[in-house]
């Protein structure tokens, strides 16, 4: 069996180094199984998130020779294997043990979206109506599997840190889920300049260039929603409209 | 004792995918203080990977179907061993609880009209599950989850519970670690309630994660509760099988909902060659009344791919024995073909099956519009758990609930495609339900210091023999080994036996290993402590196996081929017995209620 070598980061909050290892290759195996391998056989401690194999659960995010990937999804014959394969955890985030990182923070950048909030029931049993080609724009953001590694790669969070001013390409979409939603009745676009920061981002694409979902983050969900701030909130005449109905 | 990290609910639950979820919104509305413990970060449990629908009679695409219909087809599937009031419950229930998860945010497929629409899938007599493309479990589990965030409810992320306390009979807490620091967590609780899923890392291919060891199955069985049918486990028919790293991959049903069709290595759509009697009625006799049928068409009957998963695995392994197998030991899943049949074919199936299309395409290098996959069966499901009262969940040990794939009963010998996801909202609900109102009425009560310390001192243990002990993992593949070749899919009392002399040295094995490293998000030592539950449910579902001495639903005896009417009149139960042994013993199935009877003969 042909073996390669990959270069993986061990170490945790307080620093870390890569580590070479040598493990067998065959046919169709993808980046975490050889990490499995590796674990298994040399290395029972090395610490590693995963659930479904599959890409549907977007747990296993990494930076694979510098890409953020889904460790699952990545096909080691679409690498080169004559070089180390390097393997570290997603940058952005705080290191916990080596492939992990503390993503915690998403949980509380989540909750304080405000929760979706329909609008009464359109039939008398209680149900509604809703087109399909009203709910496509909105499935294609809950397509969404919180891999994070639109996170990962944003310069805002990434470079800048800005943590605590700025939700990130996930919310955004999230938000972009909720305030696109035919049936959602809240308003959340004070909110997203305020607090969230959408006037953060400007434009990259990075994001929607690692998504392994293929959602169009900038163009469907975060340039809408700045086009929301905007006209609802640096209107001239609606400005001047709000100040006037202010005034005593 | 030490002091733990103390955390004090009035229910907890224990497993945070569809039905855990489900539970702890439910106990929460009941206005008591909830717990939830995941054993992986939240919302990435195995309900992400249910595919195919929600299945649940809201008659939208068809009208003739309701609750009655999905009862029976319910118990039909499930070769008349359910518990028949869960299966009452469950089809008159899951409308409601669908049309909730709208309320809360889900965003499905829509009939022209604007209304939920369903799909077909294998054994629903009419078109009756709800989706979104083929992702409809991550819909499920997101909207749970964004629902479930805003009402109050504490969450342990990335916890694992070891042991459950007791206090006399009932159940006063559990105790676990935290995999971050590797530190134990104690919690207090009145009710607990558990939703961990299945045990698929039992076997060698399975479509489930590394969390899937039967931990909710064994916390119940070492508390003293009774577990139920677990000789049932359900192969999935259509599992990836090529290249190696993806075996076992789950392909969904949706794609022979769609139109998909399974041929053998001569082309021959093998599936017709044989229809079991119950369902023959029922059964498209040829290629065009089955397309017909994929295509919505209400006089058609299903094409047999669409026959109970059960069945469709057990004809698939019969062509590869016969030497009719595709490459590489399966059958063709081909929906290509539907090409010559609908205009823009191809992205009539990207549309419909997205994430099929991507699995493979990614994984394989295969494009499924263009060439028929290779598939074969793969451990999905056990229809085997904690046996637990119908209407309230709680199992034999009072305060303990389950719910879900854990709990048993609903599925009798073999669960149809799409009532997963609605048993989960379905008992998930009644579970926190009942749980939060045990929990008003029991007053506090003592946890054991004894037992505490000694759940923390064994669960060390493997640190104490280092890395010169048993590798975990070297173990765990040699158990997966001998349940997939002798506990599988075609089952014989001797192989059985031999599963059950070889899980001793198993055992043996399983207390001899080490780990190396210290406690910090270490995954060799989570591997060490889940073998104790892969032992005990691999023992479990090998004795109920040979216990029952026929052939019905997911359970295959080669040497009893046959479905035994004898058999059909009790369950098989296990329990730890006085010594720590396993006993086997079987139970009467209650006598039906005639309404429900009736309703069984009518659907016939």
């Amino acid at each position: 069996m042909a073996t390669a070598t990959f270069r993986i980061w061990r170490g945790d909050a307080q620093g870390g180094k890569f580590q070479d290892y040598q493990t067998g290759v065959s046919e169709g195996m993808v980046v975490l199984d050889a990490v499995h391998q590796i674990q298994a056989d040399q290395a029972n401690d090395l610490a590693v998130r995963w659930n479904c194999k599959a890409g549907k659960c977007g747990s296993c995010s990494a930076e694979v020779n510098g890409d953020p990937r889904l460790m699952c999804m990545t096909r080691l014959n679409q690498l080169d294997l004559a070089q180390p394969v390097r393997i570290e955890p997603m940058r952005a985030f705080p290191p916990i043990r080596d492939l992990v990182t503390d993503v915690l923070w998403n949980f509380g950048a989540k909750k304080s979206i405000r929760r979706f909030t329909p609008r009464p029931p359109d039939a008398p049993d209680g149900t509604w109506r809703m087109a399909q080609v009203d709910v496509e724009r909105v499935q294609e953001f809950r397509k969404c599997i919180e891999c994070f590694l639109c996170q990962d790669v944003c310069h805002v969070l990434r470079e800048h840190r800005l943590f605590d001013e700025f939700i990130g390409p996930r919310h955004l979409v999230y938000a972009a889920a909720l305030e696109m939603h035919p049936l959602d009745t809240e308003n959340r676009a004070r909110d997203l300049k305020r607090t969230h920061g959408v006037g953060y981002c400007n434009i990259t694409k990075c994001c929607t260039n690692v998504c392994p979902e293929g959602i169009t983050i900038t163009d469907n969900a975060i340039i809408p929603l700045k086009e929301r701030v905007i006209d609802q909130l640096y209107d001239p005449v609606a400005k001047l409209f709000r100040m006037l109905r202010r005034s005593p | 004792m030490p002091e733990y990290q103390t955390h004090e609910h009035d229910v907890l639950v224990i497993g945070a995918g569809g039905a855990g979820l489900r539970a702890a919104i439910e106990a929460s509305a009941g206005g008591v203080s909830v717990g939830l413990v995941c054993k992986s970060l939240l919302g990435k449990a195995h309900t992400v990977m249910a595919e195919g629908g929600i299945a649940a009679a809201l008659a939208n695409v068809d009208d003739r179907d309701n609750w009655k219909v999905h009862f029976a087809d319910t118990m039909r599937g499930g070769q008349y061993v359910n518990n028949w009031r869960m299966a009452e419950l469950h089809a008159k229930e899951a409308p409601e609880r669908v049309r909730e998860l709208e309320a809360w945010g889900a965003v499905f497929d829509r009939t022209p009209d604007g209304r939920i629409l369903q799909r077909n899938f294998g054994g629903h007599r009419y078109p009756r599950l709800a989706h979104v493309g083929d992702r409809t479990g991550l819909e499920l589990i997101r909207t749970l989850q964004d629902h479930g965030i805003h009402q109050g409810i504490d969450v342990h992320m990335e916890c694992t519970i070891v042991t459950l306390l007791k206090d006399g009979g009932r159940v006063v807490g559990a105790f676990g670690y935290e995999r971050e620091r590797g530190r134990f967590k104690l919690f207090r609780a009145k009710a607990i309630v558990l939703a961990t899923g299945g045990i698929g890392r039992a076997y060698k291919i399975t479509s489930n994660s590394w969390e899937y060891t039967g931990d909710g199955h064994t916390l119940a069985y070492d508390a003293g509760a009774e577990l139920v049918d677990m000789e049932f486990v359900q192969f999935h028919p259509t599992g990836m099988i090529w290249p190696p790293s993806v075996r076992g991959i789950l392909v969904t049903e949706a794609v022979r909902g769609e139109g998909g069709v399974l041929r053998n290595s001569e082309g021959r759509r093998f599936m017709f060659d044989e229809i079991p009697e119950n369902y023959r009625t029922q059964t498209a006799d040829n290629e065009e009344e089955g397309w017909r049928y994929t295509q919505g068409d209400k006089s058609a009957r299903r094409p047999p791919e669409l026959l109970t998963r059960d069945h469709v695995s057990r004809c698939i392994m019969r062509e590869v024995k016969a030497g009719r197998g595709s490459p590489h030991g399966g059958v063709f899943l081909d929906i290509a073909w539907i090409k010559a049949r609908i205009p823009n074919g191809a992205e009539h199936i990207k549309k419909k099956l997205p994430s099929m299309y991507h699995q493979f395409k990614q994984l394989a290098d295969l494009d499924i519009t263009q060439e028929p996959m290779e598939i074969g069966p793969t451990t999905h499901y056990i229809m085997g758990g904690v046996k637990v009262d119908a209407d309230t969940q709680m199992s034999s040990v009072p305060g303990l609930f389950a719910a879900g794939e854990c709990a048993a009963g609903i599925n009798g010998a073999n669960r149809l495609g799409g009532n997963s996801l609605s048993d989960i909202i379905v008992f998930g609900k009644r579970a926190g339900e009942f749980a939060a109102r045990f929990a008003k009425t029991a007053p506090s009560a003592a946890v054991d210091a004894r037992q505490i310390d000694e759940a923390a001192r064994t669960a060390l243990e493997p640190f104490e023999r280092g890395t010169g002990g048993e590798g975990p993992y070297q173990v765990q593949y040699a158990l997966q080994e001998m349940m997939q070749d002798l506990v599988g899919i075609v089952r014989t009392e001797s192989e059985m036996q031999r599963a059950l002399e070889g899980l001793g040295p198993l055992r043996a094995r399983a207390n001899r290993a080490g780990v190396g490293g210290h406690r910090e998000y270490n995954p060799g030592w989570h591997a060490a402590l889940d073998l104790h539950s892969l032992l005990t449910v691999s023992e479990a579902i090998a004795r109920s196996a040979i216990e029952r001495r026929e052939s019905r639903g997911g359970h295959f005896r080669d040497d009893y081929p046959n479905k035994d009417a004898s058999f059909g009149m009790f369950n098989i139960i296990v329990r730890k017995g006085r010594e720590g042994r396993m006993e086997v013993s079987r139970a009467p199935i209650p006598e039906m209620p005639d309404e429900l009877k009736r309703i069984i003969e009518e659907m016939k």
